[in-house]
């Protein structure tokens, strides 16, 4: 077990050392380069070389790829330039991501409470119409784009029938403590159940839209994984030897079948993120993905290539943890 | 099974079946019909899979025949004297135009059908770069093998591990100026690590194979046995990859659109890019978002269906 995680742990330093490397690259060959970039097109030439002076930009390239990962590491990636003009772009981040995590979860939260039991029993039920439809729809619900769900969403549910908010992650005038960030936890924590309430009301329509995606795929994986179990030996010896149907779907059944299960959700990540980018500018939720969709616009590299960064180190921190838990789970895979 | 990291592991599975396609082809073949003969026979009573290439035939029939099926000329702004945007007007469905104009005056029939070519093109090119990629990478890695496939395959994880769509607006922030061609490459770029993670896992199981074997005991040159023995036989799991890209790769357009980084001329309609321009406009005049987003949703459940119904029929577990 150590020697798997350790392991691992040496995979994920050489990702992000390409990742860097990749994102330094990137960087240097923005239209521009790196002093448009940090400065804005409208920077005056005196100041254009100053900074170029000050980044090091005359010196040999290895020591500004080493000086460029200096900074990631200190957490220092400029200024805001167009998202919110002044702001350093880990403000923007340590601002905004309580927000896209509790998107995140809550989207993650109804894709598995309904794809999993769906799951199941499409596969108990294989070709009955309850099977037939829930295929059909996890197939629809990855043609259909996410933005234009969130529209659909928006204008049925908050425009026309006026049941549920249309932007923001909470009404204007509430007076609302802030503790953590959490809004939903800090209502809960400050006992300001309205605040709660309210946030949690302006969740529920991204939420839905965010959690299509993760929705088909842990229907069909659940799905698939489930017709595989209830055709292996074993489940044929339990019933063979007599043990309750309940028993055998608790015990035999459903506890393998999860196992492709978890990781499928941890692969869910990269593609929440991704959703939360369209999903977040519909909804003009105040996220990372929102800010993601604005730097784009504004052209604002130091908060854009944060996020890249971030973005993709959450996505293999949270890949790199399901694997852990994976192993704990299913002893084969220490061995390898 | 292999356990890996993220999607990693759903593409591997996906390679790991050729080789069961392989293996289950030599035990059946005294039955004197081929995995693929077998696989045909099941898809043509298939209903999911003639639905799906149903829907491909009539929407290439159309981007083919578009130029000449469109009323009007896309481009043209014929009804511009309806366009009152102090009140938020556009031209209603009338004579010569059963859809009406869009904001600009053009007919929304015309831009619809049109815009099929473009929509097309996009999907095809995107999914034929990110293959070319995927396959280039791929091929490498699982022909070589050792540092070579390190390198590689370390390069797919860093792409795989920035979510697809912030890959593609990084990609498509380095040119100064968005065109059609931005797009296609920025869309294409989020399949590449996915083909070739694909493709290598496919080659690996290739190599073990005995065939790969024979053709090395004969004497068989290196090159000669990777492009004549592995590729070929390797590229199976990869052309069903590519129809369900297709598929994504519309709607990934799409979204670039959403986000301001899709074509701005908009006198070649595209579909991603009418969704995503008529925002402005979508609170008074949803059809306008609507229609083209129907047409997409449509495309793309048909190159989903068509994908999924293949990646079943070839699957030797379905076999019977």
């Amino acid at each position: 077990m150590l020697r798997y995680s350790v392991r691992r742990l040496l995979q994920l330093v050489a990702v992000l050392a390409v990742l860097s490397l990749l994102l330094f690259a990137w960087l240097r060959s923005l239209p521009g380069g790196p002093v448009s970039a940090l400065l804005g097109e409208r920077a005056t030439e005196e100041s254009r070389h100053n900074l170029r002076a000050q980044l090091g930009l005359d010196q040999p390239i290895f020591i500004q790829y080493l000086k460029f990962l200096g900074r990631a590491l200190s957490g220092d990636f400029g200024i805001s330039t167009g998202v919110q003009s002044g702001d350093s772009a880990v403000a923007i981040f340590v601002q905004r991501f309580p927000a896209t995590i509790e998107l995140a979860v809550i989207a993650l939260a109804i894709a598995v409470a309904i794809g999993i039991p769906l799951g199941y029993m499409a596969a108990r039920r294989r070709d009955s119409f309850l099977d037939n439809i829930s295929v059909v729809s996890s197939l629809i619900g990855v043609a259909v784009p996410v933005f234009f769900l969130a529209y659909l969403l928006k204008y049925v549910f908050a425009e026309q029938l006026h049941w549920l908010p249309d932007s923001g992650r909470q009404t204007g005038d509430l007076e609302a403590t802030r503790v953590t960030g959490f809004f939903i936890l800090d209502g809960i924590l400050t006992r300001e159940w309205d605040a709660s309430l309210d946030a949690f009301l302006h969740l529920i329509l991204p939420a839905i839209a965010l959690a299509t995606i993760p929705f088909a795929v842990i229907f069909r994986i659940t799905r698939a994984a489930v017709l595989d179990v209830l055709n292996e030996d074993y489940v044929r010896t339990a019933r063979a030897k007599g043990l309750t149907q309940q028993v055998i779907r608790s015990r035999h059944v459903l506890r393998n079948a999860l196992l492709p299960v978890v990781t499928t959700i941890g692969l869910q990540t990269g593609g929440l993120l991704a959703g939360a980018i369209l999903t977040e500018k519909v909804f003009a939720y105040p996220g990372l993905g929102e800010a993601v969709a604005l730097s784009f616009q504004k052209r604002d590299y130091p908060v854009l290539q944060m996020l890249v960064l971030t973005a993709a180190m959450v996505y293999v921190l949270v890949n790199l943890a399901v694997d852990l838990s994976y192993a704990v789970i299913d002893p084969r895979v220490r061995t390898r | 099974m292999a356990i890996g990291t993220g999607r990693k592991e759903r593409i591997d599975e996906l390679a790991e079946r050729a080789g069961d396609i392989a293996v289950e082809k030599a035990k059946t073949e005294d039955v004197g019909v081929s995995l693929a003969a077998s696989a045909f026979r099941r898809l043509r009573r298939n209903p999911v899979f003639l639905l799906g290439a149903g829907i491909i035939v009539v929407f290439i029939v159309v981007a083919v025949l578009s130029p000449w099926l469109a009323p009007h000329d896309p481009a043209a702004r014929e009804l511009t004297d309806q366009v009152i945007k102090a009140r938020n007007e556009i031209p209603p469905p009338q004579a010569g135009h059963p859809l009406g104009g869009d904001e600009q005056g053009r007919d929304l029939l015309s831009r619809l059908l049109v815009g099929s070519q473009q929509t097309l093109l996009v999907g095809v090119l995107a999914t034929m770069f990110g293959l070319a990629g995927g396959l280039v990478m791929g091929t490498m890695a699982g022909a070589l093998a050792g540092w070579v496939d390190s390198l590689v395959m370390r390069a797919v994880d860093v792409m795989l591990s920035v979510p697809g769509i912030l890959l593609a607006v990084s990609i498509a922030a380095l040119f100064p100026r968005p065109t059609i061609f931005t797009v296609i490459v920025a869309v294409a770029m989020i399949q590449v690590p996915v083909f070739a993670r694909l493709l290598r896992g496919s080659m690996l199981s290739q190599r073990a194979s005995d065939h790969v074997l024979a053709a090395r005991a004969l004497g068989v040159k290196p090159r000669a046995v990777v492009f004549r023995h592995m590729l070929p036989n390797a590229l199976g799991p990869v052309i069903v990859q590519s129809t369900l890209v297709l598929a994504i790769a519309i709607i990934d357009a799409a979204a670039l659109s959403f986000l301001g980084l899709g074509n701005p001329d908009d006198n070649k309609p595209e579909w991603g890019q009418m969704l995503g321009n008529s925002q402005a406009v979508i609170d008074s005049h949803p059809h306008l978002a609507f229609l083209p987003a129907a047409c997409i949703i449509t495309v793309a459940l048909g190159f989903t269906l068509v994908g999924e119904s293949l990646r079943d029929a070839l699957d030797p577990k379905n076999r019977r």
